[in-house]
């Protein structure tokens, strides 16, 4: 117990120096745990992907089509429960800094297969009637203030003109690893603006949704479905929706590989920061610990002394980091909403930063420790400043 | 009276150990602030170099990228034919209509696949971007099933080197050339024959018609003529204007992605500074009466102990900036979100950049050494020589 007090005595004899490496450390826990989250919500598709569904899309790559008329044909095949579809329609609102996501889908077959999607049923129900109608994610409606009744116009990129929405709903997320930001209208809607405008690109969908019936057979169905349609003018590409997200991420992976490797790098700053602060203080206190080795404690104790110290401090920080962590990842992630549509502070995260701090602590610890134990008494008494 | 430089130099020697962890933390964050500027640059400089001035592109109406868009047969004759196109040899029009698409291709090492762009060339297509050159095997010949890769693609993709086969629209397709056009993007390309690209897709329009004006000065009167026409739904841009847009998200993600790393981690820089230079001045407590007694100035101790936390933030910006300088040679590969396909780029180290990057460490090094130079200063000569 003394030890301990002693060790708090001397991790605070220098207020300004101890707090300010406090500080430092608190900035790089920070930091460190907002980089982590980025890389978790990059992951946060995987992470709310279900395993008993399916995404089918054209091989050759995402901007092709399949003919609606796989849609039958894929109904037919064993094991499939539900089949739903939809385009990818890049709709631009107003100007293209406020982007988000917006697909035309089958209302009826697409609420049934996500369920974690939660609207009333009034709502679902005009939704359905009103071909022209839309449904937006709680967040999207909340940040441009749309409200049931609303119409709101979107600029087609992909689909050319301008598109007319009347809002019909707000979904929910049923947990907070959904994503509320999606914006929903009818794929009748485009596809009969489409017949009349470029028949040719009637009828065509950029990607099926299938519910399986198990989970345990979706890879059999995927491989069926592929096989149905081989050497068709479209082949298809059938992967679990999970696998269809890794997808994503895999493209983007030197971006993710990068910010890893830079939560990496804060951390190793503030190692040089730490340590700095314990060399000193170390260097300061040697004719202190030439005294306590006079006395006949041994070099244990000094150890325990040096990294007890290096310890609190490191620890002290990690805990404000951490405190911190949470409204700072609220405020950032409401400023980047639009990028990532998810943004929480994983369990994880918490872990690594602890693990980091403690990590910290120990290396800044080990240099002064070496140089205490091992400096001859008569030097350590003998040296000043 | 100046307190001689030596006696900075020497002090940062004495405590070396100090020394060299601030300089070592200072040298990673001016090396990550070069290398996310420099990550920024690259792109831009790929991009830029992609376009030339005097061509121009024509997509539709609303679309971002040739990939969306979508110019018909006969509007894609008529924009041949117009009076700025300028002419080739025996009066060809200098004008490339073109499909641009994105096919899967799996990456080598892995299996996971990336997208890549296809693009459908005419014959006049190399005349206007004369930077492509072939460094191994042939041109594809018009009218065959034969494709070029760009340089980027043969090495990183399966399928993408010479005599490999690629499979799409239900036919193989043999690499028979590799292609390098320098730091653009067409070096992320692969290229074959747009008439036979066409029915493969089954794509009844071209995606882009690119020409070469007659007279650069001309494009302002051409856009107005143009899309005022009734007869079009389509847009005419400067190539250099239109792929500087296809980078304009990727460039804003990775500005504010180094700002805010920059100011998180000076922040850690800086303190780091403050520690050692507040250490500096707690050891010398006496040295600096003794200073004062001899007759120096308060603004020379204030000058000195500035100049050494100045050196630390110099020395710390010169070790970043030596480290981040062989991160030239190594090439990003990502995909750009505008296009949704691959491109690769360098870190691209200029003087702007060695020079703001320089004048960062140098500031990191002033505001840590501000506060602990004014203690310094304002010590009253007597207290200090006491404290010995």
């Amino acid at each position: 117990m003394y030890i301990l007090k002693l060790i708090f005595k001397n991790a605070f004899r220098h207020k300004l120096r101890t707090w300010l490496t406090i500080l430092g450390i608190t900035i790089a826990i920070l930091a460190f745990g907002l980089l982590r989250t980025v890389i978790s919500a990059w992951y946060a598709g995987v992470e709310a992907s279900s395993a008993s569904r399916l995404v089918t899309r054209n091989s050759i790559s995402i901007i092709f089509t399949l003919p609606l008329s796989y849609k039958e044909r894929i109904r037919q095949i064993d094991g499939v429960n539900i089949v739903s579809w939809g385009n990818w329609f890049g709709g631009i609102y107003i100007d293209e800094k406020n982007f988000f996501a917006n697909f035309a889908v089958d209302p009826k077959t697409y609420f049934e297969l996500y369920p974690e999607l939660i609207i009333s049923p009034d709502q679902k129900a005009a939704f359905i009637r009103d071909r022209k109608g839309f449904v937006a994610g709680r967040k999207l409606a909340e940040r441009f203030g749309w409200k049931l009744g609303d119409s709101v116009t979107l600029r087609g990129t992909i689909f050319a003109g301008q598109w007319d929405f009347v809002m019909r709903g707000i979904y929910k997320g049923r947990d907070n690893t959904v994503d509320e930001t999606t914006f929903f209208f009818q794929w009748d809607y485009l596809n009969e603006k489409m017949k009349k405008i470029s028949p040719a690109r009637a009828d065509q969908i950029g990607f099926y949704m299938i519910g399986v019936t198990k989970p345990e057979i979706a890879a059999d169905v995927a491989v069926n479905i592929d096989k149905t349609f081989k050497n068709s003018v479209a082949e298809t590409l059938t992967e679990t929706e999970k696998a269809f997200q890794l997808g994503w991420i895999a493209m983007s992976q030197a971006i993710v590989t990068a910010i890893q490797l830079v939560s990496f790098v804060v951390i190793i700053i503030i190692m040089a920061v730490m340590a700095n602060t314990m060399a000193m203080t170390a260097r300061e206190r040697i004719g202190e610990y030439s005294i306590f080795k006079t006395l006949g404690f041994g070099g244990r104790y000094i150890a325990v002394l040096i990294f007890g110290e290096s310890l609190i401090i490191s620890m002290i920080g990690c805990a404000f980091g951490i405190a911190f962590t949470f409204p700072a990842a609220k405020s950032f992630g409401n400023a980047l909403s639009n990028f990532f549509p998810i943004f929480n502070v994983a369990l994880e995260t918490i872990y690594m930063d602890i693990a980091a701090a403690l990590l910290v602590g120990t290396v800044a610890g080990i240099f002064p420790t070496v140089r205490s134990i091992s400096i001859r008494i008569a030097d350590g008494l003998r040296r000043i400043g | 009276m100046k307190i001689p430089f030596s006696y900075n130099l020497k002090n940062l020697w004495t405590r070396r150990l100090t020394t060299g962890l601030t300089v070592g933390g200072m040298a990673l964050v001016v090396f990550v602030f070069s290398a996310v500027l420099m990550l920024a640059e690259g792109l831009k400089k790929t991009l830029v170099a992609t376009g030339s001035p005097d061509n121009v592109v024509v997509i539709r109406k609303g679309s971002d990228s040739e990939i969306q868009s979508g110019v018909e047969r006969i509007q894609a004759s008529i924009i041949e034919t117009q009076p700025e196109v300028a002419m080739g040899e025996n009066g060809v029009p200098l004008a490339a209509k073109e499909l641009v698409v994105v096919i899967v291709l799996p990456k080598r090492g892995t299996d996971k696949g990336s997208n890549v762009i296809i693009r459908g060339t005419s014959a006049t297509s190399l005349l206007l971007r004369p930077q492509l050159k072939i460094v191994e095997g042939h041109l594809p010949r018009q009218g065959s099933s034969e494709i070029m890769a760009g340089i980027n693609i043969a090495k990183r993709f399966k399928g993408g080197g010479i005599g490999e086969t690629l499979h799409f629209g239900m036919r193989d397709w043999t690499v028979v050339g590799i292609f390098d056009a320098g730091n653009t993007g067409f070096s992320s390309e692969i290229w074959g024959d747009v008439d036979q690209l066409m029915p493969a897709f089954r794509r009844q329009a071209y995606s882009s018609v690119i020409f070469k004006l007659r007279d650069t000065s001309a494009f302002d009167d051409f856009k107005k003529r143009f899309e005022s026409d009734p007869r079009f739904t389509l847009e005419a841009m400067r190539e250099t204007r239109y792929y500087e847009k296809q980078s304009e998200m990727m460039a804003k993600f990775l500005r504010i992605l180094g700002i805010s790393l920059t100011i998180i981690f000076s922040l850690g820089a800086i303190i780091g500074a403050m520690i050692t230079m507040y250490a500096a001045v707690a050891n010398r407590v006496s040295e600096i009466g003794t200073l004062r007694a001899l007759g120096f100035r308060r603004s020379s101790i204030l000058g000195a102990f500035l100049l050494e936390s100045l050196l630390l933030g110099f020395f710390g910006g010169f070790l970043g900036l030596f480290f981040s300088s062989f991160l030239q040679l190594f090439t990003i590969s990502t995909m750009n979100f505008q296009t949704f396909s691959e491109l690769a780029f360098s870190f691209d180290l200029s003087f702007a950049i060695a020079w703001q990057a320089m004048g960062f460490a140098l500031i990191m090094g002033f505001a840590g050494g501000l506060l602990p130079a004014i203690q310094a200063a304002r010590m009253p000569i007597v207290d200090a020589l006491r404290s010995a």
